[in-house]
């Protein structure tokens, strides 16, 4: 039986054990994401990446591949869900893209570019989040954070740190420092790390880096994230 | 052959900078163009106080940060057939948004009682001066909107673009590179 499978009608091949969006991405196929980092094991969490598969919904990035799997993605309705889900990672946080270093190098905004959203739709939370600037390198600003957990999973299995944690529940779910004070300088976090490497967003931001670069000029500004090497840190 | 009725446009800018009417006059020698299509109504530009029953595109700069604001907003919904939020701030609050964490009481002490220099000042209370609302919020959380132009503010091109889409009778699409939260 042959390796493929059909993505919005074009035949992609994979390997075994290969997930959808590891195999469409390999056939250069853009799959909106943002939890998923290739180099890291699957979260499922962002459900952006959600595709149908032979008609049931499923998230391309925890899903494996299969001889003969008819996969939709690029369709009207799913990126209605796609756009609906980014809208309201918008209104849970603060995200002021104007006053944002990451801004043009942001992935949570060049999807939203990508997916067409227009405005935020819904009632905004404008919820109270702390800055933390205690260390000396690295700026967190959880305003910004939508809960990939990529920094989670960078400390813990690649630095061998474990500086980063999500805790609590559901709507309470929020990003956490694994310090006895929860301030990031009293942890052994350095810019070296790849957890300092992989935020999506503006949480994690280098210090006195800034707009070194200008708005207008960034990653995203240069071409659409659809077009643009995967998950790569944009700064 | 009868002159084509030309559409009218009010436009206003709201808890916003008036960044966004400036980027509006950056589509520069093309208002002359707009101006064979429109024509003004309700605006900075004409000083005309108050909305004709009868606009056909409202244009809404800034998010809403007093009880005026919403007055004027609702204005705009009654008498404009298309109602277009542009800018960041009319779209999400924006900058002004930023004060939503902290209490109005707490801002208010701060910028009249406790700043240095300010000993002995007073919270303007005059009736005249419109009620700061607890929150600062975007113009689609109180009315509905139509379309939305992002960025802070959106290209000269980008207005443009939404406004010759609208008067050549097609849905407005921003497509990359006009497409700007920033």
């Amino acid at each position: 039986m042959s390796h493929t499978f059909t993505l919005d009608g074009k035949v992609i091949p994979f390997t075994e054990g290969q997930t959808i969006i590891q195999a469409a991405s390999a056939a250069g196929v853009f799959i909106p994401h943002l939890c998923y980092h290739p180099e890291f094991k699957a979260h499922g969490s962002c459900k952006l990446c959600t595709v149908k598969v032979n008609g049931r919904h499923t998230a391309s990035c925890t899903m494996r591949a299969a001889p003969g799997m008819v996969v939709e993605s690029e369709t009207e309705e799913i990126n209605a869900e796609r756009r609906a889900l980014t809208q309201m990672l918008f209104v849970e946080g603060n995200h002021f893209c104007p006053s944002c270093e990451k801004s043009g190098n942001c992935q949570l905004q060049a999807t939203a570019y990508h997916l067409g959203m227009m405005s935020p739709h819904y009632d905004h939370f404008f919820p109270n989040r702390a800055v933390d600037a205690s260390h000396p390198e690295v700026l967190l600003d959880f305003n910004r954070c939508i809960l990939c957990s990529l920094c989670v999973r960078a400390s813990r299995d690649v630095d061998g740190k474990n500086v980063f944690g999500l805790s609590g529940r559901g709507i309470k779910t929020h990003l956490i420092v694994n310090a006895k004070s929860g301030q990031l300088a009293d942890t052994d976090f350095s810019l070296a790390d790849k957890a300092a490497q992989v935020c999506p967003v503006g949480v994690i931001l280098k210090k006195r880096r800034g707009f070194a670069v200008p708005i207008g000029e960034r990653k995203y500004d240069q071409a659409p994230i659809s077009q643009t090497a995967d998950t790569t840190e944009g700064r | 052959m009868t002159e084509k009725k030309k559409l009218k446009v009010a436009t206003t800018s709201l808890a916003g900078c008036f960044g966004c009417h400036m980027s509006f006059l950056d589509i520069d020698e093309r208002l002359f163009t707009l101006l064979e299509h429109i024509e003004f109504d309700r605006s900075p530009l004409t000083d005309i106080k108050h909305c004709s029953p009868d606009c056909d595109i409202g244009i809404i700069e800034g998010g809403l940060c007093n009880a005026e604001n919403v007055h004027v907003l609702r204005e705009f919904r009654k008498n404009c057939k298309i109602l277009i939020a542009m800018g960041a701030c009319a779209i999400n609050g924006g900058l002004p948004a930023q004060r939503n964490h902290l209490p109005l009481t707490t801002i208010l002490e701060e910028v009249y009682h406790t700043s240095p220099g300010l000993a002995n000042g007073m919270i303007p209370n005059d009736p005249e001066l419109p009620l700061p609302l607890n929150q600062v919020h975007p113009i689609h959380e109180v009315v509905k909107i139509d379309y939305f132009i992002p960025g802070c503010p959106p290209s000269g091109d980008a207005i443009w673009k939404v406004l010759t889409d609208l008067l050549a009778g097609k849905e407005p699409e921003l497509g990359h590179g006009l497409m700007h939260y920033d």
